[in-house]
């Protein structure tokens, strides 16, 4: 939905303008990078837009140092270019959902922040939150604020960098972002694991990281979706990933070491780094669920063994499927069509040991009836509400998004 | 250089010391109450022993429930309440105030559930770091963070401190190992933050509450992540005749994409105190010394120390000494590790906790032994060096007042001299008393008071250890 004017600050400083002038008229705002993920969550309600496209560029990258520094509205293809220049990489792996979510505008780097977008690597590398270790932000206020800076190291003051990390837009405008890098692996190597079923395959996930073989991928695809992930002739074949990065040598040792410790008589196929490369792209992407459609398609993250028994739940009271990332913990759940069916969902992840369920893809309608983000218990609700308040007390950005929780943010 | 402000005890609270401590006693189980003045002198200080402050009560509730019942008493009476775990902060992050009620966790100690099966552990806040790891050890796993005092600090104080340690290059450090926390707030509110999955819904409390330095609630449960132990680790000691070779050999160890479980840095001074103390078979013939650790099966940690040796080489490295055995492996690691203790014999100091930036190494380095010279102290340097993370020692005699001075006014400029170099104040101890009137140094007041702004969101009036982290002369009722 497009809002009636779009702000484009090309410095802070506009920005920290834009946002006072707002606030003293107000007026509220809808906060954008390139805006690939506008279709999650209810549709905002603002008076404006304010997009980060024009605060764009690395501003400092030093491969050694192993940071990279760039204003929110770099684009993510820019500064993985410029990374893989170096040999280095963003450790957490983004994702992008641009193809599950029918979008072609592109990522930006503050989007990662804002959105804390985490790949597979998740399991062994940390979230996107993990490596941000700076940001510059705008306030509710119209303030520039820093927080965190460019170490790795850094526990001064309070860490209002986790708090913008998967903030939605619901705190502030992120202006720069620090993100901690890495030297790339030299290779990888995935194991597949040929027909074992969901509670098999948790199993076998479960002892793989249990191993010191630093398994960088684990993932199960039912054999409905196998072939989407890694194409011909795996087609019908449930197939359980594990993935090894690192120096040749070192990766070879590890697998020798690894096949015998998940204890399986299944067979084992590997695919090489090109195939595994396909192949990781594909689940952290969500490729599978890429149909071109809006049938509801749940991110469901419960601690790593319960994630089949959460799904089997769903999927034996509702038609869909669902394949499993992070060891199993994360789910990935269509629905065949129609409702999103929040309670039956959000119900399994309850009865199984606890964790949350967003709402990524539906109709607009769909998610205009259905709470998007997983409700909060009241206290932490209300906890969150006042924290919201202390950076934007006016409540001037992203209003319909506002508060993760419950039917409030329909209002 | 002035000493550092506490600020004023409230002598209405004082007078009612009495009232009190009855009121908390109806509240607690056991031997849950100190107030006998000779009992709460162990509770004055911490580990930064430079200043003491008796508090007027000490609590060490048994439950969450009592946590609560404490807060909320605390709240309705208006009175101030100072977290504390095991009291090892070398920042005065846990120093009382005479009018404050200290609540301690060390009464909460038991590991409730290792979860194999999804690699976690929950603990009671006051379980000890080291706890854990022995725990799981056994079975082949450990908890990551590793701070040099983890056979006493606890997960309450590493959490509340955001705790590192000499392994953090490879596992990151608390923030980044913790999955779940039961957190009291101070009008006696528990809530559950995050679980056993990997990720939390809405705003990142947990991340908020790592280093909030005990301003925004008592923690008294937590998950966190279990790791599987490497099948074997060999650290390696590497000599040098400077350091800015050392830095380098550093550099392009990481830059080629090896990775090491720690690289660690010493000085020709700290080489010596801890080799004097440890026995750990450093060389005394070098300026410089790494010890670099590598993990993972024999054949894998020869490739990488060929890699690493290679390069090592390449900046003419003068001594290379590979641990042979577990027992000298510790050995290296107990030299390492007890570098504050074993300053602590010849002299006393104050240890800084800058971070800079990996190229910036060399430069602070260099400037923080003009400094040192400049005020006539003596300094031993050992440090994180693969993520930036130095630790001088300033030394001085703390019963001569003018050198204690000398010391807290160097110190001042090392950290000043890391923010210049574009790192911060604090890498892994905390801002705590010890840094806090810095901290207009690194941030705008507009930046402080956004934190403390947030910070009021859990506890707006300002009671939960009021008197750290944010400099004085802000006003914290403006912030909030």
């Amino acid at each position: 939905m497009a809002a009636p004017e779009t702000l484009t600050p090309a410095s802070e400083a506009e920005a920290c303008a834009m946002v006072a002038e707002a606030r003293a008229a107000g007026r509220t705002l809808a906060i954008s990078g390139a805006g690939s993920k506008n279709a999650i969550g209810r549709p905002v309600t603002a008076d404006a837009a304010i997009v980060t496209t024009s605060l764009s560029g690395i501003v400092e990258y030093n491969p050694e140092e192993l940071v990279i520094v760039a204003r929110a509205g770099t684009p993510v293809a820019e500064i993985e270019t410029a990374l893989a220049a170096n040999n280095q990489a963003l450790m957490f792996e983004p994702s992008d959902w641009s193809r599950l979510l029918g979008s072609d505008a592109g990522q930006t780097i503050g989007g990662i922040a804002a959105t804390n977008m985490s790949g597979p690597r998740r399991i062994i590398a940390g979230a996107a939150r993990d490596s941000l270790l700076g940001v510059r932000f705008v306030n509710g206020r119209g303030e520039a604020i820093k927080n965190g800076g460019r170490v790795m190291k850094n526990v001064t003051g309070l860490d209002l960098v986790k708090l913008m990390a998967g903030s939605w837009g619901t705190l502030g405008l992120i202006t720069e972002t620090a993100f901690k890098v890495l030297p790339r692996a030299e290779t990888e190597t995935t194991l597949v694991i040929d027909g074992a079923d969901g509670a098999e395959a948790a199993r076998l996930m479960t002892a793989a990281m249990g191993t010191s073989a630093e398994v960088s991928g684990a993932a199960h695809l039912p054999a409905a979706l196998s072939g989407a992930v890694l194409g011909a002739g795996h087609e019908n074949h449930a197939s359980t990933l594990l993935r090894l990065e690192g120096f040749a040598d070192s990766v070879a040792e590890r697998i020798k070491r690894l096949k015998p410790q998940i204890g399986t008589g299944r067979q084992i196929a590997e695919l090489d780094a090109a195939a595994s490369q396909r192949a990781w792209i594909a689940i952290r992407d969500v490729h599978p669920f890429a149909d071109g459609s809006d049938t509801p398609v749940w991110r469901i993250s419960v601690p790593p063994m319960a994630g089949h028994t959460v799904a089997g739940q769903i999927l034996g009271a509702a038609a869909g499927q669902a394949f499993f990332d992070w060891q199993g913990g994360l789910v990935w759940l269509r629905f065949d069509g129609g409702d999103a069916r929040a309670d039956l969902v959000r119900g399994a992840v309850a009865t199984h040991a606890g964790g949350h369920a967003l709402l990524v893809r539906a109709a607009e309608d769909v998610r205009a009836r259905t709470p998007v983000f997983h409700p909060e218990p009241a206290p932490v609700a209300a906890l969150s509400e006042r924290i919201r308040a202390s950076i934007d007390p006016d409540g001037v950005f992203n209003s319909g998004r506002r508060a993760f929780n419950s039917g409030r943010d329909a209002a | 250089m002035q000493e550092i402000a506490f600020l004023e005890p409230d002598p209405a609270i004082m007078a009612r010391r009495e009232e009190i401590a009855a009121g908390l006693a109806a509240l607690l189980s056991g031997e849950g109450l100190v107030t006998d003045p000779r009992e709460l002198v162990p509770f004055e200080t911490d580990a930064f022993t430079a200043y003491r402050r008796v508090p007027l009560a000490v609590v060490l509730p048994a439950t969450t429930g009592e946590v609560a019942a404490v807060l909320r008493y605390c709240a309705e009476q208006g009175v101030p309440v100072v977290p504390r775990g095991a009291g090892t902060s070398l920042a005065g992050g846990a120093i009382p105030q005479e009018d404050a009620v200290v609540i301690g966790v060390s009464r909460m100690s038991r590991i409730l559930e290792v979860d194999y099966d999804n690699r976690t552990a929950t603990v009671q806040a006051g379980a000890t770091n080291l706890s854990i790891s022995d725990r799981v050890a056994a079975d082949g796993f450990f908890y990551a963070p590793d701070p040099s005092s983890q056979l006493a600090c606890t997960i309450a104080g590493n959490i509340a401190m955001n705790s590192g340690g000499a392994h953090c290059l490879k596992y990151g450090v608390t923030t980044n190992n913790l999955l779940g926390a039961r957190l009291v707030l101070m009008d006696g509110t528990i809530i559950e933050l995050g679980g056993k999955a990997l990720d939390a819904p809405g705003l990142d409390l947990l991340g908020l509450l790592c280093g909030s330095e005990g301003q925004i609630g008592i923690i008294t449960e937590a998950t966190v992540r279990l790791l599987a132990r490497p099948e074997g680790a060999r650290p390696v000691l590497f000599g040098f005749d400077s350091s800015e070779v050392a830095g380098a050999c550093v550099s392009e160890i990481i830059g080629s994409g090896i990775i090491p479980v720690a690289i660690e840095f010493m000085d020709k001074p700290a080489i010596e105190i801890c080799e004097a103390f440890a026995k750990a078979g450093y060389p005394l013939d070098v300026e410089a010394l790494l010890i670099i650790e590598v993990e993972g099966s024999d054949a894998e940690m020869d490739a990488m120390l060929a890699r690493i040796i290679a390069i090592a080489k390449k900046h003419g490295v003068k001594s290379v000494k590979e641990s042979q055995s577990a027992t000298q492996a510790a050995q290296i690691w107990k030299g390492r590790k007890s570098a504050f203790g074993a300053t602590g014999r010849i002299a006393d100091y104050i240890c800084m906790d800058g971070t800079v930036p990996l190229g910036q190494l060399s430069h602070v380095l260099r400037e923080t032994y003009t400094i040192i010279e400049r005020y006539g102290l003596r300094v031993a340097n050992v440090f994180h060096a693969g993520d930036g993370n130095m630790h001088p020692l300033i030394l001085y005699n703390v019963n001569d007042p003018d050198e204690a001075q000398k010391a807290e006014a160097a110190g001042a400029d090392i950290l000043k001299l890391c923010v210049d170099a574009g790192g911060c104040l604090t890498g892994e101890h905390g801002v705590g008393v010890e840094k806090r009137d810095l901290m207009l140094h690194q941030f705008t007041e507009t930046d402080l008071n956004q934190q403390m702004a947030v910070r009021a969101a859990f506890d707006p009036d300002w009671r939960l250890n009021p008197s750290k982290v944010f400099p004085l002369e802000l006003d914290m009722r403006k912030a909030s």
